[in-house]
Parts: structure tokens; C-alpha cells; sequence
């Protein structure tokens, strides 16, 4: 094999001359992480709402969350990307579709890839929160009817905060997942770190250098992670569970 | 409502776009059996008494499961083809890629079964193994006859679910040019102008198998059930 190891090439300034090509690598990375961080945020929020939903009494809520779960759980993810990005524009009212299509096409990106991530990772921690409310004794809820609560108030105040502090270790696994599924963004053209280690291999050739370097950030990506999720795990561990104190 | 539906053009797309879906089930066949076969023995290994085989296992799972799929596909369809070239000074012309593409989604899958097996064999008492050395039997004889038939019983509902997954990751090879279910459906939908026709029917006819599928394993599940 006669091929040239340069890894100083990521020093060396891009052909455009805006950066380096570490530069360019470390713009991919911010946008990942934005990426993935902002719809994971919204994912919680729904997964939670939307959980919730499908253990309430009433029928139809928690079939209409049902509904919501087996939809963005059976239809493959880059499919629901491209239905956000080339559909939807065109089924919103006219007047929003165009102020999308007139926007940064940036933006567009972003919006579309972060309302799929979302909705798409959201469907998922709401499978998790419903197994964790499911989890707990049933005693819970009728203690806290009996005290007098509401239903909304025995959620509120009983159920969900046992509830997130039993599945934490699921969420970790959503969590990393949400950063691995950003990388389907760059079908789209989100200049993404999986798409921005495509730009590098396109503009310095030298292929296993760029591909080792963004393969590399998304390893550090998950250690950090799983790192941080080890440690907020350990904090809210309930003592008396499994894996508790 | 702005939009007008053209659905027409979807009849006359159907034989394409039935080819495609025979590409798409034909990987995800291939990669249920690569990623049970492999996955089986990189459960085996990790579970395994010899360091190195351990933790070759567990760095093989561990790096797959930390790496996205389509960076997965994109060094199989990139990088792997032109290294093996080099490797082996293959005229310039032959083209690894489609066939390495198919490789590297194997490999990735056979991670995440991998880590299904080694569940499933870790839930067979410890006495079924001690009773099968007791009986005289090898390691090899044990595992085939007694813990393995067991584990994947228990895995069934697990290996299937994860077979619907898999079934939706093969639309990723989308990035690879490989043109199955969902490339056909939208090099079709771009080429006549209805991509929005198109990626909606797409969509249904995913969610249509997927959910199927899941609705029967859960059938299946229920049915059987180990009391």
C-alpha cells in the first residue's frame, strides 16, 4: 500500500479559504450537537406528554396516543425526513409553506431535521415513560386518589417524578441515539458532521484520514454522554430498586 | 389547501418500485441471517473465558454501536472498496462498492443482534451449563445442544422486532445508490415531479409492513408465552 498519511492536512487552510479543514469538521460538530440537543428537548417534552397520555383512563386520549407511537415507529426515519423536508411545505397552508420555502435554506434544513428527530425520538420516550409509570406499583395511584388528589395532581406529583427517575438508563440509550440518527441530516444537505466528513474526503483526498477524524467525534460524542448520563443516573437512583442503593 | 394530489403516476411505477422492494428485502435478509450467524458467535466470544476474544467482541460491538449508520455505510461504500483495491492491485475499474455496502450493513446489524444473543444466553440458568459439564459434555456440545436452543427461544420476540428495525434501516443504503424500496420511490417521484405523491406512498406502504409485522409479533408473543 503506497498511500500518504497527512494528518496535518487538517490544519492546512480549505480551497474556499474560510477556515481550516478543522475548521470545517468542528462546524460539523457544533451543528450535530445543535442539532441533536434542541430536538432532543422537544422530544422529552412530547415523549412525556404523549406517555403520559397512553395510560390515562380515557379511552380515546390514550388511543390517539397510541395512534401517535405506532406512526413514527413504523416508518423509517430517513423516510420521515424527507416526507418533513418535501411534503410538508407543500400540505401546510400556503401562507407558511412559502415563508418556509422563502427562509435560508439553513434553515429549512434545520427545521425539517429537527421536528423529524424530534417527533421521531419522542414516539420512542414515550414508550419509555408509559413502561416506567406502568412500573409502579398500582397502590401509587390509588394512595394518592385516596389522599385527594386529582388524577392530574396524582401525575404530577406521585407518578412522573418516580416514574423519569426509573428510566433514566433507557433515556441514556434514546439520547445517544438522537446524536447517531442527526447523521441521516445530511441526506438533505445539513452540513452535519457525518456530511461535513463527506465535504473533506471530496476536497483534501485524503479519505481515511477524514473518515478516522469524524468516526473519532462520534465515539467522543457517545463516551461524553454516556459519561454525563452515568452520573445524573447515580444521583436519582430510587434505593430499594433494582440497581438502587 | 394549495396543493394538488396527482396520483397517476403511481401505477405505472409500481414494477419499479416492486424491484426496489425485492432489493430491500433481499438485504434485509441477507443481514437477519449474517447478523444472527455472526452475531451468535460475537456473543459467543465476549461471553467467552479467553481474554482476547472477549475483548475483541466487546470492541467490535461497543465501536458499531457507537457509530451511526450511515457513517457505517459511507466508509463500506467509500473507503473499504478502495483500500481493498490498493490492498490487492485491483485494476481501477472493479466496483466492490455495492457488494461492500451490503458488507458494512451486515456487520452493523450483527452488533446490535449480537448484543440480543448475549442477553438471551445470559438468561439460561448457570445450572443448565454446570449440569451439561457434569454429563460430560465440551463447551461446544453444551452451547449447541442445550444453551443456544434454549436462549433463542427466548429471543424470539426480540430478534424479530429487531428484524422490523433492521427492515427500516435498509432505506439508509439510500446513501449508498443502492437502489431499493425508497431510492426507486424517490428517483421516481423526482424524475416525473410528484416526489410528494411518492415519499407519502412510500411512507404508507413502510408503515403498513412495519406495522404488520409488529402486530404479529406481538401475536406471537402472547401466543407463546413461556409460563
Amino acid at each position: 500500500m503506497n498511500y500518504q498519511w497527512n494528518w496535518s492536512i487538517f490544519l492546512q487552510p480549505t480551497v474556499v479559504g474560510d477556515t481550516t479543514y478543522l475548521g470545517w469538521m468542528f462546524a460539523g460538530l457544533q451543528m450535530t450537537v445543535m442539532l441533536s440537543l434542541s430536538a432532543w428537548v422537544l422530544a422529552l417534552l412530547l415523549g412525556a406528554v404523549v406517555g403520559v397520555l397512553r395510560t390515562v383512563p380515557n379511552k380515546l386520549l390514550s388511543g390517539l396516543a397510541t395512534a401517535y407511537v405506532e406512526l413514527f415507529r413504523n416508518i423509517p426515519l430517513l423516510v420521515q425526513l424527507f416526507i418533513w423536508y418535501f411534503v410538508m411545505p407543500e400540505l401546510v397552508p400556503q401562507s407558511l409553506g412559502d415563508a418556509y420555502k422563502q427562509s435560508h435554506p439553513v434553515q429549512q434544513q434545520f427545521l425539517a431535521a429537527m421536528l423529524c428527530l424530534a417527533l421521531f425520538t419522542s414516539a420512542r420516550v414515550a414508550e419509555q415513560v408509559r413502561s416506567g409509570i406502568n412500573s409502579l406499583p398500582k397502590g401509587q395511584k390509588n394512595a394518592g386518589l385516596a389522599l385527594g388528589f386529582t388524577l392530574p395532581q396524582v401525575y404530577r406529583h406521585v407518578l412522573l417524578p418516580m416514574a423519569f427517575r426509573l428510566i433514566v438508563p433507557p433515556l441514556t440509550s434514546e439520547f445517544l441515539n438522537i446524536f447517531k440518527n442527526s447523521a441521516v441530516c445530511s441526506t438533505i444537505g445539513l452540513l452535519e458532521l457525518a456530511a461535513q466528513g463527506r465535504q473533506l474526503v471530496d476536497y483534501t483526498a485524503q479519505p481515511y484520514e477524514s473518515f478516522i477524524a469524524v468516526t473519532v467525534a462520534y465515539v467522543a460524542i457517545n463516551v461524553i454522554v454516556m459519561t454525563l448520563m452515568k452520573l445524573l443516573e447515580d444521583k436519582v437512583r430510587v434505593p430499594g430498586y433494582m440497581g438502587g442503593k | 389547501m394549495a396543493y394538488e394530489f396527482d396520483w397517476s403516476s403511481i401505477p405505472g411505477a409500481l414494477p419499479i418500485l416492486w424491484d426496489g422492494m425485492a432489493v430491500s428485502l433481499e438485504i434485509t435478509l441477507i443481514a437477519i441471517v449474517v447478523g444472527i450467524v455472526w452475531g451468535t458467535l460475537l456473543a459467543m466470544m465476549r461471553l467467552s473465558s479467553i481474554k482476547p476474544l472477549s475483548l475483541f467482541a466487546a470492541g467490535y460491538v461497543n465501536l458499531f454501536r457507537a457509530v451511526p449508520l450511515v457513517m457505517v455505510l459511507l466508509w463500506f461504500f467509500l473507503i473499504v472498496p478502495r483500500f481493498i483495491a490498493d490492498l490487492f492491485g485491483l485494476p481501477p475499474n472493479t466496483d466492490l462498492r455495492l457488494a461492500s455496502a451490503m458488507i458494512g450493513f451486515a456487520l452493523f446489524e450483527s452488533a446490535y443482534y449480537s448484543e440480543i444473543i448475549r442477553a438471551g444466553i445470559q438468561s439460561v440458568p448457570k445450572g443448565q451449563m454446570a449440569a451439561c459439564q457434569a454429563l460430560g459434555m465440551t463447551y461446544g456440545q453444551a452451547m449447541r445442544l442445550v444453551i443456544l436452543p434454549q436462549a433463542f427461544r427466548n429471543m424470539v420476540p426480540l430478534l424479530l422486532t429487531q428484524a422490523i428495525i433492521l427492515f427500516q434501516d435498509t432505506s439508509l443504503v439510500y446513501v449508498s445508490a443502492l437502489a431499493d424500496f425508497f431510492g426507486s420511490a424517490y428517483k421516481v417521484g423526482d424524475r416525473d415531479g410528484r416526489l410528494v405523491e411518492m415519499l407519502l406512498f412510500a411512507g404508507l406502504v413502510y408503515f403498513i409492513l412495519c406495522f404488520a409485522a409488529s402486530m404479529l409479533v406481538k401475536h406471537l408473543q402472547k401466543k407463546y408465552q413461556p409460563a
